[in-house]
């Protein structure tokens, strides 16, 4: 079984597996029996200054959109900060990180947005014996109307400031929580890292209604008859979540910044794709609230297994490993040409490719009367739609045209060559087509 | 009074009536509508779909899945009821593993089919539920149009023929309406009274009266009928029961399977119904299965279904077989009926085993039997009727007899698998074909 230790900014953890600052890590009953059930580390639910602590709504704070049988495929909340006094949540912290030492414990800070608040919590935290500190500018609801949480996490003069102020008052680790509702990434990345953020987290939760009801005209989730935007997460967010993972690791400028990867990880397989991309670690909040505490034991054990099957010896050895193949579109091999092949045998002639293609792509699928279907290698463009929307795995595949042989659709040798967009003869930039 | 399922003779009340009423209960529980959703969810919404295609209504069966599976399920219905008027009974006895289910896609994939005949029925008694009829008459035509038999076929034709505007009787011999759905079907099949109910929605498109009591040569004659009408329909069904022509077939204890079918449908409380100890039913169809399998559920201690070729050629689907096997019916295979036999009512039934082409073995056995049902088939009744061929009248296109203005459909009809929603599309299509011929 591969070893998952993990060493995140010399955050040591048994395993790369975090429970995000949110609700599963608001008090120590749950942080005590997630480490119980194997998790690596937690995040704190975020504190904030000392005094009378927020309240949160009391009607209905999460929504969702669910799949097949009810399948949570998507959640959001408009809950607060942690609701609980702050002497009462450093008095926990200390309690539980000294039953756990070999567990990371990071905790989550927000605050408004001036030197002294910042100072004052971060003395407060000193002696809690926790790892770091999370500053979260990410959340997207009733804090940012208050000029905190995305309020700041969108401003990066702001990010870079407010973690200087960080870095100034204290020597603990810290990471910069990103929220993704701007219009791109990089940009409060490259404040966290000049203001000195140790790495960042990311994402935060995405602004979002999740449904509407259409007996009262009104968002869910409804309270009294109105509803607000609140964070979405869960399996939905992970696309979005990897592109800004992946943006930031191969920008010029933030490469090498470590990063937690955040973003609907239900499976160890998740974790993997999000590590690859260049989180050395990730955080998981949905998955947890969905299926509890325990579905950490399926990600190391399939975290475990997949390192073995590869002969990693370190989860070091699998962060940022499919960086390097991220590419822009302009450099993306136009010689590479590849048809559909549709397995006949695996085929249920359901024929979903076929309405698919004919109505919305190529029309590059013949469909005969006892129902064969059958790939038109003269019409096809490779889209892969066909792929996606059949029902069985494996049935239609890519296959590659090999160099020398003639693409049927536009009766052209398929080159050997790897050839772009810049070198291509339609581009009007391309001079040496012009010449 | 202890009866139980020991006692000899032909008697009533062998089980406690707890026992009886969970026996006759539905045979496939509704969906409730979480289950309907996540039935629906695996429909792949295919194109051109094999199931469409295999329902003789040609139902779009991907569309009202779908529906459901958005939370329309009376549009769903609507979707269906388009098609098939019937499409709440049809829900419930089709045939689907041999129909939609079997040609299902995933089917093919995984031996598990979208479970079609289940989600039918959540859409069809969603809508009923609700009392809602979904279509509307045209306006009056003035025509006039007379349809015998109050079965699947007629009431379909009728509803169809009275949606287009025109006036239509329906005359029935029996006191109900409904033809095999209230008479001729498993009381686990249709629970609750629903061909009743299922009838009385129908009507409700207004322009249909219906008269009981009266029948071809029983109050009404054919010429009558054309004579007083612009059409006529026949959808007189198979009244006549065929015989097992061997000796003893008269004897006290053999009786024929549609009247115990249909005395056991009727009857308020089916603790009243009277069964044999040693139960033997002739037949291989859905008749002879539905006999055997209520005669098991009723408390009898043996029953054997005979019939006298290979499981394979059974008409009765391997569901139904399965379903008869499941509930303790012993099904004998390769034996035809030779004598009854016993002092005034039968104690002993003999049979000669036979191969697939009937031929006589001259090997001989016995079973015991103080209950005999004969299902081996019903004929065609009637004199004057239109011409007939293979003891079914002669129907070309939709419906179309040998006589002017007179149209047939449903099993009296030749053509088309005896299936309740054969029945109801022979009547719709036949709707269709008589509208246009009267409006042409």
């Amino acid at each position: 079984m591969a070893n998952l230790a993990s060493d995140f900014i010399g955050i040591k953890s048994p395993n790369p597996f975090w429970l995000a600052s949110a609700p599963p890590t608001d008090k120590e009953y749950n942080v005590r029996r997630a480490f119980e059930a194997g998790w690596g580390g937690v995040v704190w639910k975020t504190l904030g200054s000392e005094g009378p602590p927020v309240v949160n709504v009391n009607g209905p704070r999460y929504g969702a959109i669910w799949g097949a049988d009810r399948r949570l495929l998507g959640l959001n909340n408009i809950e607060l900060i942690t609701d609980r006094p702050l002497e009462v949540n450093l008095r926990e912290i200390k309690s539980v990180k000294r039953d756990y030492p070999d567990r990371a414990l990071i905790i989550s800070l927000m605050v408004p947005c001036d030197e002294d608040s910042w100072e004052a919590i971060l003395k407060q935290i000193e002696d809690t014996g926790a790892d770091g500190v999370e500053l979260n500018f990410g959340c997207p609801h009733g804090m940012a109307e208050r000029g905190m949480g995305a309020a700041v996490g969108q401003v990066p003069e702001y990010i870079e400031m407010v973690t200087r102020w960080v870095k100034k008052h204290s020597r603990m680790p810290c990471i910069v929580k990103l929220t993704p509702n701007i219009s791109d990434i990089r940009k409060p990345a490259e404040a966290a890292k000049r203001g000195g953020a140790d790495a960042v987290s990311l994402i935060n939760t995405i602004n979002s209604i999740t449904s509407v009801d259409l007996d009262d005209f009104a968002p869910e989730p409804m309270i009294d008859g109105k509803g607000t935007h609140g964070g979405y997460c869960g399996p939905a967010v992970k696309p979005i979540a990897l592109n800004m993972v992946a943006e930031i690791a191969r920008h010029a400028e933030t490469q090498g910044l470590p990063m937690s990867g955040i973003g609907g990880v239900t499976t160890w397989r998740d974790a993997a794709e999000f590590m690859a991309l260049g989180a050395g670690n990730v955080q998981v909040c949905t998955a947890a609230m969905t299926y509890g505490f325990k579905v950490v034991q399926e990600m190391i054990s399939g975290l475990s297994d997949y390192m073995d099957r590869k002969g990693f010896t370190s989860t070091s050895e699998l962060v940022g490993r499919a960086v390097p193949n991220v590419t822009d579109w302009q450099y993306l091999n136009l010689n590479y040409v590849t048809k559909a092949k549709i397995d006949e045998d695996a085929c249920i002639k359901c024929g979903r490719c076929y309405a698919a293609c004919e109505d919305t792509s190529h029309q590059a699928i013949a469909m005969s009367e006892d129902r064969v279907f059958s790939v038109k290698d003269d019409e096809c463009v490779a889209c892969n739609l066909c792929v996606n929307v059949c029902p069985v795995e494996n049935c239609i595949t890519m296959e590659q045209v090999a160099p020398g042989k003639v693409d049927e659709r536009t009766g052209l040798t398929v080159s050997k060559d790897y050839g772009n967009w810049l070198d291509h003869p339609n581009n009007p930039g391309n001079t040496c087509a012009a010449e | 009074m202890t009866s139980n399922t020991l006692t000899p003779g032909i008697i009533a009340g062998r089980l406690p009536a707890d026992q009886l009423s969970e026996n006759f209960s539905d045979l496939h529980p509704p969906l409730d509508d979480h289950e309907a959703l996540v039935a629906a969810d695996r429909c792949y919404f295919c194109h051109d779909a094999p199931c469409a295609t295999a329902c003789p209504t040609d139902i779009d069966i991907p569309l009202f899945i779908r529906q459901i599976a958005t939370g329309t399920p009376d549009a769903a219905a609507k979707t269906i009821l388009s098609q098939n008027i019937m499409g709440g009974m049809c829900a419930r006895v089709c045939p689907t593993e041999t129909l939609c289910e079997q040609v299902c896609v995933r089917e093919t994939a995984e031996g598990k089919p979208v479970e079609i005949g289940n989600l039918q029925r959540y859409a069809t008694d969603t809508l009923m539920a609700a009392d809602v009829h979904p279509f509307e008459r045209a306006a009056a035509t003035g025509k006039t149009i007379a349809v015998v038999g109050a079965g699947p076929a007629g009431l379909s034709c009728a509803h169809r023929l009275a949606m287009k505007g025109h006036a239509v009787t329906v005359f029935d011999a029996r006191p109900k309406s409904g033809g095999l759905n209230e008479y001729g079907i498993a009381s686990y099949k249709s629970v609750g009274g629903f061909a009743a109910k299922e009838v009385d929605w129908l009507l409700k498109i207004g322009g249909i009266t219906v008269e009981h009591g009266k029948s071809l040569g029983a109050g009404l004659s054919l010429d009558r009928l054309k004579a007083d009408h612009d059409a006529v329909f026949l959808a007189i069904g198979l009244a006549g029961v065929n015989a097992l022509n061997v000796e003893g077939e008269a004897k006290d204890g053999v009786l024929d399977a549609v009247d115990f079918i249909s005395d056991l449908r009727q009857a308020g409380d089916v603790a009243s119904v009277e069964i044999g100890r040693d139960v033997v039913v002739i037949g291989g169809g859905m008749t002879a299965v539905d006999a055997a399998v209520q005669a098991k559920l009723l408390g009898a201690l043996n029953v054997s279904l005979v019939y006298r070729r290979g499981r394979d050629r059974m008409n009765a689907s391997p569901f139904e077989q399965d379903l008869a096997a499941a509930k303790g019916v012993r099904i004998i295979t390769n034996a035809s009926p030779k004598a009854v036999i016993g002092n005034g009512a039968v104690c002993e039934i003999e049979f000669e085993y036979t191969d697939d082409d009937l031929a006589p073995t001259g090997q001989m056995f016995r079973l015991a039997a103080d209950q005999v049902f004969k299902a081996i088939g019903q004929t065609l009744g009637g004199d004057g009727l239109p011409d007939t061929e293979g003891g079914k009248i002669a129907v070309t296109g939709a419906g179309r007899t040998s006589m002017q203005s007179v149209w047939a459909g449903g099993d009296c009809a030749s053509g088309g698998e005896d299936l309740t929603v054969t029945a109801v599309a022979e009547g719709r299509d036949a709707a269709e074909d008589i509208h246009a011929q009267l409006m042409g």
